[in-house]
């Protein structure tokens, strides 16, 4: 047979597996982007710990730093129990409204932690899962940053640090209220 | 007196039956273990690897399928439950992709690459059939080249 001199083009066939492998190893595949940011955030009607009632309506014009964990998860949320807390303290006189939704978690366990971390804003236990299946959580802790509208506009993965709080936080306050 | 005591007795237990019935409203039909576990096995649990949420034994899984059973009970149909996760997870929590849109390229795929397989296949398998023909009446050695080959052949000697 005749040589063919398209021969060389072989190869290039591999372009296409090496680059979706190269995008597909890149891509941290347990990332999964929430459909609920830009929506409107679910509303909730939960009782704190300390018996009050506690739910979203009642918040519409303060941004809302919404952030589910549990006893259990550590250490991400042993992380992210002093920054919730510094960071109620330091924005809670600006309008904004960190609220801790406590999930798969039993009561006591959930008491000691709030106490071991002297955490001093509101925090509901959320016994059958509604709420966190209702913002499409898949772990704790995550982090719901809400804005005066009462919509989803971020959410966060993982332990947070006092930057990614001031970020979100920030940007959200220096919107206009309506 | 006993008339009145009867009388009470009855205003109690009309406020409890009341109570009772606002308290857990009747289901608006009954729903079988098998109709939960079939919308929960199409659901991916979200806490583990690779579980349907009707296979895990995990919490987050146990709470889902009580969601499920809830909303079946609602009156819901299987559909509209499963798009209830859909709106809150986005498709991944499907265990199979939607056929359609680009999922379709993952249903199509490999059908597609079967068949050009076998294209290609038939397409060599007919050409090699046919080679062995062709060289015996084909391929006349010339007498230029039949000088060339005894050339080279002793020039290796």
């Amino acid at each position: 047979m005749s040589r063919r001199p398209w021969r060389w083009l072989i190869p290039l066939a591999a372009l296409p597996v090496l680059a979706l492998l190269a995008y597909g190893f890149r891509v941290d595949p347990r990332a999964i982007p929430s459909p609920l940011v830009g929506r409107p955030a679910p509303g909730f009607t939960l009782t704190a710990f300390d018996g009050t009632p506690l739910g979203l309506e009642a918040q519409r014009g303060r941004v809302v730093v919404l952030n589910f964990w549990a006893s259990w998860c550590y250490p991400a949320c042993y992380e992210e129990a002093p920054v919730l807390e510094r960071s109620w303290r330091a924005y809670r006189d600006r309008g904004v409204l960190v609220v801790g939704v406590d999930i798969q978690d039993t009561v006591e366990a959930a008491r000691k932690f709030m106490r071991d971390f002297g955490l001093s804003f509101p925090n509901a236990p959320d016994p059958t899962g509604k709420v966190s299946v209702d913002y499409g959580t898949y772990g704790v802790p995550e982090t719901f940053f809400l804005d005066r509208r009462g919509r989803i506009r971020a959410k966060h993965v993982g332990a947070l640090t006092d930057e990614v709080v001031r970020t979100h936080v920030e940007r959200l306050l220096a919107e206009p209220a309506s | 007196m006993t008339g009145r005591r009867t009388r009470l007795t009855a205003l109690v237990l009309a406020a409890l039956l009341a109570g009772a019935a606002r308290g857990a409203p009747a289901p608006a039909r009954v729903v079988s273990e098998s109709e939960v576990h079939e919308v929960a096995g199409g659901l991916r649990c979200v806490v583990c690897q690779n579980l349907s949420v009707a296979d895990s034994p995990s919490e987050m899984a146990r709470q889902m399928r009580a969601i499920v059973r809830e909303r079946l009970e609602a009156g819901e149909s299987p559909g509209e439950v499963v798009q209830y996760f859909v709106d809150r997870y986005g498709e991944w929590i499907l265990l199979s992709p939607r056929r359609s849109g680009f999922n379709l390229l993952v249903w199509a795929a490999p059908l597609v690459a079967v068949a050009v397989g076998l294209a290609i296949v038939s397409v060599l398998v007919r050409r090699w059939a046919r080679a062995p023909a062709s060289s015996g009446t084909a391929l006349p050695v010339d007498p230029a080249m039949r000088e060339r080959i005894r050339r080279e052949t002793e020039a290796e000697r």
